[in-house]
């Protein structure tokens, strides 16, 4: 990930999270993570250093960004999912393959969690932020809040908006649109990675059974050529299960990431729309204030009319605030978007070149593989 | 005789629109070229226009169609299978049925289906279901063609009656497929010709042709037959796996398409060669390995039945030896139990003399094949993953090179 172009010409910041390790057992065990930050940037104290985090660590870091700066319009991205059922089965001491597999896929989770919130220039200046890539003891370990607080409310706003600025609306739609289609695809990307794995396990019985054919085959050089291709598909049994491992991690964790992501961006919006909501709010109680006042003036009620009076100059006050508040939320809302496109172009291109280069060394497996056998297939007489 | 034949079913791929070619050795069987000029599938049948090209006396003209249906290679077939004569011979088997009822489901499904899709995504699935029931319908003309050839080559199942019969005869054999009971019948049969089978092959054999032969057959084509459905079992995961990513790279043309942002860009580019990859292998190595892996399922069964024929007459042939000691012991019947030794006697030989030169012969088919078939699915494989790496080569260029 590159840093915000204000900052990338002069500082470096690489942040990486690795070594997962089982700490404790049964069920209050938990795994933590070894997370590594080697910087240049003068507000760490040192350029090196290193923690230790656990999952519910990350999610408390959320909780205090999206708190503190959703409000204002900013897009906080969101943590990777929970797990039941994949933390239980690490848990329960399971060492198997899909266990192994859920560990990684948290771990790189977590990772480049971590680094959409330390390059985003806003979120970086936070000191939870610092806190919790330097600081020992972070936040209770062992409670896990329900996280989606912003996200969730999304999905009950109502809020009918007289849109001045077009741009908004816009957006708001190829926000909902583009969030439909990333759905359709990570379903289609996960058949996929099931049934590759489908296709690796069947190609080992196909394998096996070439094998069991070439050795009762009388020909000798056919029964050569048959155990040839028995190790050929062997090979492809591997190949196949590494695609399906990169179809996964390059292509199916990318659409999960931005699908959260999107969520992220729909509840910037939401909050433009509350801060826009209050200021009309604070307009109709001025309004009633101003009714009050005059109502008051013809019933010659002297004695209440300074409290209206009071009352109309907070509200007045408050219009102006809220007004400003609505104007400075638009703005941070916009420059988000323009930042998160700019980011997610980024992002994608990167996962697309590496999955295509996966892709390709497959293919020049395949080539290896097949050029090696086609001399024995040639030699069958 | 049969030197050189290539029996292994030749496909072609969906590429080549050249003549059907199922490789035979024209030089000894220039008397007699059968093939199949056209097909038509029609609401619940096919019907195969089988072309004769002969110099034999045997026919009225020396160049004829006639139309044929499944049911009457059937009956062909049994005829052969019937025929005391050809108990010596490995009957080519009969071409498996036509079946597009799965793809016909498939191409229904998808008329329910076309007002909840794209019009471009209706316009590809239905060119894709058309695509595979077109090579359906090419693979079964392609297997009642080889069953015809391998008649037509052997010495002596082309001077049979009833295949010039079918050859020449240009109206309906009127052979209807079996009732209910006739198939009850076939049942049974089969029962106890595989009761019998078992204590058949118990018999020892003397000679160790046979006996090597008899063993082998039994352990080639159990695994062959395992071969067969792990590879079906194989090639179906890799079918799934192409549909999903051609819906895969389908939608991500669509988002492509939608507007011109840089992500967008890199959508276009990166469905295109995903749209080329799998479905093209999935689709060869069906026709290479599956199709020559049944192939030779259903001829090392034909092969098993001329060794139980064999040795069906061995065991008569003792017991009528057995037979006649006991009619000589008792003196009494005797001429009757030499005849019948005799006759049992000359069967036995008969067919074991043609038994060992078609066991031979059908090792060398085999084997050639299986050459021919392995062969060419290496180089299918290498041209595609060449094609593939030089696509995916260019489109990582294209990326890496736009900043």
């Amino acid at each position: 990930m590159q840093l915000d172009e204000e900052i990338e010409d002069k500082f470096e910041l690489n942040i990486s999270i690795t070594n997962p390790e089982k700490v404790g057992d049964g069920m209050n065990a938990y795994m933590a993570y070894k997370v590594s930050t080697q910087t240049t940037l003068p507000m760490f104290r040192s350029k090196t250093f290193t923690v230790r985090r656990r999952f519910s660590d990350f999610l408390g870091l959320y909780e205090k960004l999206s708190d503190k700066h959703t409000l204002n319009g900013y897009i906080v991205p969101p943590p990777p999912e929970k797990s039941i059922m994949g933390m239980t089965k690490v848990k329960v001491g399971k060492e198997d393959n899909s266990s192994a597999e859920f560990v990684e896929r948290r771990r790189a989770a977590l990772e480049r969690y971590l680094q959409r919130v330390v390059f985003h220039p806003s979120l970086l200046q936070d000191p939870d932020v610092r806190e919790c890539v330097c600081v020992c003891a972070l936040s209770g370990a062992g409670f896990l809040k329900m996280i989606n607080r912003a996200t969730d409310s999304l999905s009950k706003m109502t809020i009918k908006m007289n849109e001045s600025d077009v741009w908004f609306e816009e957006k708001l739609q190829e926000v909902e649109a583009e969030d439909q289609q990333l759905r359709k695809l990570h379903i289609m990307v996960d058949s996929l990675v099931g049934h590759r794995k489908e296709l690796s396990v069947n190609t080992g019985g196909f394998a096996k059974s070439v094998a069991m054919l070439g050795s009762s085959e009388d020909n000798t050089a056919l029964s050569r050529a048959l155990s040839q291709l028995a190790e050929v598909e062997d090979k492809m049994e591997q190949l196949h299960q590494e695609q399906a491992a990169s179809d996964s991690f390059c292509f199916a964790e990318l659409l999960a990431d931005y699908i959260r992501l999107l969520g992220s961006v729909r509840a910037s919006f939401d909050q433009r729309m509350k801060t826009w909501q209050r200021w009309q709010d604070a307009q109709n109680m001025l309004q009633k204030k101003r009714e009050t006042e005059a109502k008051l003036l013809w019933a010659n009620k002297p004695d209440k009319l300074q409290q209206a009076k009071d009352d109309i100059t907070e509200w007045e006050a408050k219009v102006t605030q809220y007004e400003r508040d609505f104007d400075r939320v638009s703005a941070t809302v916009r420059k988000e978007v323009l930042r998160f496109e700019k980011e997610k172009a980024r992002d994608f291109k990167k996962q697309i070149i590496k999955y295509l280069e996966s892709l390709l060394q497959s293919q020049q497996q395949l080539i290896k593989y097949w050029e090696a056998f086609l001399p024995e297939a040639k030699a069958i007489a | 005789m049969q030197e050189g034949l290539d029996d292994g079913p030749d496909f072609l791929s969906e590429e080549d629109r050249g003549p059907r070619a199922v490789n035979v050795d024209l030089q000894t069987d220039a008397t007699l070229q059968v093939d199949i000029s056209d097909a038509l599938s029609e609401r619940d049948k096919v019907k195969f226009t089988v072309h004769t090209k002969s110099t034999l006396p045997n026919f009225k003209q020396n160049e004829f169609s006639v139309v044929r249906q499944h049911e009457e290679f059937i009956w062909l077939h049994d005829s052969f299978v019937e025929n005391e004569e050809y108990a010596g011979y490995i009957i080519p088997p009969a071409p498996p049925r036509p079946d597009f009822d799965a793809s016909r489901e498939k191409l229904q499904k998808l008329g329910e289906g076309e007002g909840s899709m794209t019009k471009e995504e209706f316009t590809k699935m239905k060119q894709e279901l058309e695509a595979e029931y077109l090579a359906i319908f090419k693979k079964t003309v392609a297997m009642h063609e080889v069953f015809l050839c391998r008649v037509a080559a052997h010495p002596v199942l082309r001077k049979d009656m009833n295949f010039h019969v079918f050859l020449e005869y240009n109206q309906d054999l009127s052979v209807r497929g079996k009732n209910k009971r006739e198939k009850m019948e076939d049942f049974f049969k089969n029962v106890v010709k595989s009761a019998d089978g078992v204590l058949v092959a118990g018999v020892k054999d003397v000679d160790d042709f046979f006996e090597h032969e008899k063993t082998f057959l039994l352990e080639y084509h159990n695994r062959v037959k395992d071969a067969s459905s792990k590879s079906d079992r194989m090639i179906r995961s890799h079918k799934s796996a192409a549909d999903d990513i051609n819906r895969i790279a389908s939608t991500l043309y669509t988002l492509g398409t939608q507007d011109s942002t840089d992500v967008c860009k890199y959508f276009l580019l990166v469905s295109l060669p995903l749209q080329k990859i799998e479905a093209r292998v999935a689709a060869d190595e069906d026709l290479k390995l599956a199709d020559l892996l049944k192939y030779y399922l259903r001829e090392s069964q034909a092969a098993k039945d001329l060794l139980y024929r064999r040795g069906r007459a061995l065991v008569d042939y003792e017991n009528a030896n057995k037979a006649l000691d006991k009619a000589r012991a008792k003196n009494k019947d005797v001429l009757q139990a030499e005849t019948s030794q005799q006759v049992c006697c000359q069967k036995f030989e008969k067919i074991s003399e043609s038994a060992k030169q078609e066991l031979i012969d059908f090792k060398t088919r085999r084997v050639a094949a299986f050459r021919k078939n392995l062969v060419e699915l290496a180089e299918l494989e290498l041209k595609h993953a060449k094609g593939n790496l030089q696509l995916l080569q260019s489109c990582v260029g294209v990326l890496k090179g736009d900043t």
